[in-house]
């Protein structure tokens, strides 16, 4: 497999926050690429440097075999961006702004078309209308659109789902995962794990290093600890009980459960239930669960803030 | 060169379709100058005077009617005994006071002293001193005219002529002014608001990641304010002319030249406060500090320079609007030729080279 985006010994640096912390990786050519992390992980100093807008402090990067500090100018003609913030002119209409940008790249809309009619062609009964009046989702399908206009090599796409109802963002995907089949390289960032299943690989970023980087099943599958779900009446007394229950590795909320990573040899019915009970907690009801990505995530997070700890 | 284009249409959306530009804009200069031309004037009228004759004679009676059909001057009271002139004062409407000794004529016609004092309310300094000049003026003139008697009070009466702007009109120095200040705004403070506006909105960071390279972003952003301070240099010249009478003396297409010069100066002059400001708030703060004001009170618009403390005159030096009023007030009112202003021209272009350098150097490629 070609390679698209390659990384090496990456650093960057605010002052002395480090933005991020030696990166190596690379993606292939043909790739849906996700960067899931939360805010202040690095996805957008990342992203930045990726696409020429700064200056890594050590190691570089090359995108479709171009150094993105030596060949700025050559980067900047086959890259399609959308930053994270909405960056389009909301005081011109949604067809001005297109074809403002396949101006800029040197091309027209009718030219490229084609390329954009999936995506364009649902918010073109509104082309007269300004970007700023647009809803959310609108919003970033034409900026997904402006991204595409001239016909990329490689899509790089900071949060384009942050803030962007459940719908909306469940569409985009799809206009994503469409993108990758007809071949084109796409990198993603998203502050929601959920996401992560539309990925071809994903890497799962944390104050400025990635802690995992593979497909979101062998990811998943790399769960190394037993997992339950807990359910019960009283939520909180149950999770200050479990806090205090000897063999657990791991307890945290996951949505109307709690999920519990104990360490091997624990037998929920024999153990956990009694010392729950003894805590009069009697209502508990206990599941064996399959990981998802999430769970990785909140497991490689304690990992790395124990080794973080151990460091010092 | 299509890019270039592509991206000067929409500055123009960007400019025609915000109420407030456009109202900076083509209302602004228009108001400014109206206000400049009727209101803020340093020209005498209608001022409220009061007469205190104590002889009653031909000769008093001849100076009062001359004094008040001037048109600066309007009689508010006529008293044939002395009255207390402080008390009249207090009052407020009265600015000045003329009081005719006794038996005026009389001494004149003898050959002796008349008297004839002049009383002015000078808690507002340069009226008082405006108003008793243009009295005593009126005065002079009379008994040059009774000059034939060989009985002048003063037997030298300078011969005064007001070369250029023979009747004093405010309204020509305030033409030149306004078109400093205006075209100033308009081109530097509106094209550092524009482009730090982009760099705000983070549409620079979509700008910066395409192909565009920072010199067309540049010319793009103030290419269409080039036209239109030239439309706006227009309108005040034509409103000069029509509406306030000043005239263009000397040649306007070194006129017009001259105006595009100080365009391009105040144009290279905002991209440089915009490579160096954040925010739009920032720009424009910079933009009325740095320019504005000086404009207004270092230019030599209002104050005089020559009247100012030294430090303050060498600060003046690099005002660029001084410059461009003195090529202004040249070509216009004296109707001089190039010969008399290429040294201002060329402080000019050398002021615009400066900030182009500067702004070029400034001008960031990356985000950081």
């Amino acid at each position: 497999m070609k390679t698209a985006v390659r990384v090496w010994e990456l650093e960057k640096r605010y002052g002395s926050t480090l933005a991020l912390d030696g990166l190596d990786f690379s993606i292939g050519s043909g790739e849906l690429f996700g960067f899931i992390g939360p805010d202040g992980a690095g996805k957008t100093s990342l992203f930045r440097i990726l696409t020429t807008l700064l200056l890594p402090d050590r190691g570089g990067a090359a995108v479709l075999g171009m150094d993105v500090v030596r060949d700025l100018r050559e980067v900047r003609k086959v890259i399609g961006y959308m930053p994270g913030r909405f960056s389009l002119y909301q005081d011109l209409s949604v067809k001005e702004n297109l074809s403002f940008f396949a101006t800029v790249f040197g091309t027209t809309v009718a030219e490229n078309y084609e390329l954009v009619r999936d995506i364009y062609g649902q918010i073109e009964p509104y082309r007269d209308r300004l970007a700023g009046k647009l809803s959310g989702g609108m919003k970033q399908k034409l900026a997904l659109s402006c991204a595409l206009i001239h016909r990329p090599g490689i899509l790089i796409l900071d949060e384009p789902t942050t803030g962007v109802d459940a719908v909306s963002r469940r569409e985009f995907w799809d206009m994503l995962q469409r993108l990758r089949d007809e071949g084109l390289t796409i990198l993603v960032s998203t502050p929601y794990m959920d996401e992560a299943s539309r990925c071809d690989r994903v890497a799962l970023m944390q104050s400025g290093r990635i802690l995992g980087m593979d497909s979101p099943a062998a990811i998943a599958a790399s769960f190394p600890k037993p997992l339950y779900k807990l359910r019960a009446g009283d939520m909180y007394r149950l999770y200050g009980a479990l806090r205090e229950f000897p063999a657990t590795a791991s307890v945290y909320r996951f949505g109307q459960d709690l999920h519990l990573t104990a360490g091997q040899g624990m037998i929920p019915d024999q153990d956990l239930l009694p010392y729950l009970q003894a805590q009069g907690l009697d209502d508990v009801v206990v599941a064996p669960c399959t990981p998802g990505i999430e769970d990785c995530f909140m497991e490689l997070l304690s990992e790395n803030q124990n080794q973080h700890d151990a460091r010092r | 060169m299509k890019r270039f284009i592509g991206f000067v249409l929409k500055e123009f959306r960007h400019i025609l379709r915000d109420r407030r530009t456009m109202l900076i804009l083509f209302g602004l200069p228009v108001a400014q100058l109206i206000i400049f031309g009727y209101v803020v004037t340093n020209e005498l009228r209608d001022i409220s005077v009061a007469v205190v004759d104590l002889s009653r004679d031909e000769a008093t009676a001849a100076i009062t009617d001359k004094v008040f059909s001037s048109g600066y001057f309007i009689l508010d009271a006529w008293y044939p005994a002395t009255v207390d002139v402080e008390a009249l004062f207090r009052q407020g409407d009265i600015k000045q006071v003329i009081v005719f000794g006794e038996d005026f004529a009389g001494r004149l016609q003898r050959g002796e002293t008349a008297d004839v004092q002049l009383l002015a309310d000078a808690s507002d300094a340069n009226t008082a001193n405006l108003v008793v000049n243009y009295t005593s003026g009126i005065i002079y003139s009379y008994l040059e005219s009774r000059g034939a008697q060989g009985s002048m009070p003063t037997a030298l009466v300078p011969l005064s002529h007001m070369e250029f702007n023979p009747s004093l009109m405010g309204v020509f120095m305030f033409v030149p002014g306004t078109m400093a200040l205006i075209l100033m705004l308009v081109s530097a403070m509106m094209t550092s608001i524009s482009i730090a506006r982009e760099k705000e909105l983070g549409t620079m960071e979509t700008l910066l990641a395409s192909p565009l390279k920072p010199l067309q972003i540049i010319l793009g952003k103030v290419a269409p304010y080039v036209a239109l301070s030239i439309i706006n240099a227009i309108t005040i010249i034509l409103l000069g002319y029509f509406v306030f009478g000043v005239p263009v003396k000397g040649s306007v297409v070194l006129l017009l030249a001259e105006c595009t010069l100080f365009i391009m100066l105040a144009l290279s002059l905002g991209i440089f406060i915009s490579t160096i400001s954040t925010s739009q708030q920032m720009a424009m703060f910079i933009s009325m500090f740095a320019l504005m004001l000086p404009t207004l009170l270092l230019s030599g618009f209002i104050f005089p320079i020559e009247n100012m403390p030294a430090i303050l005159q060498w600060l003046s030096y690099v005002m660029p609007p001084r410059w461009f009023i003195v090529v202004i007030k040249n070509i216009m009112i004296k109707g001089t030729g190039f010969a008399y202003v290429w040294k201002e021209t060329l402080v000019m272009a050398g002021m615009m080279t400066l900030f182009i350098v500067l702004s070029l150097k400034n001008f960031k490629i990356r985000l950081a």
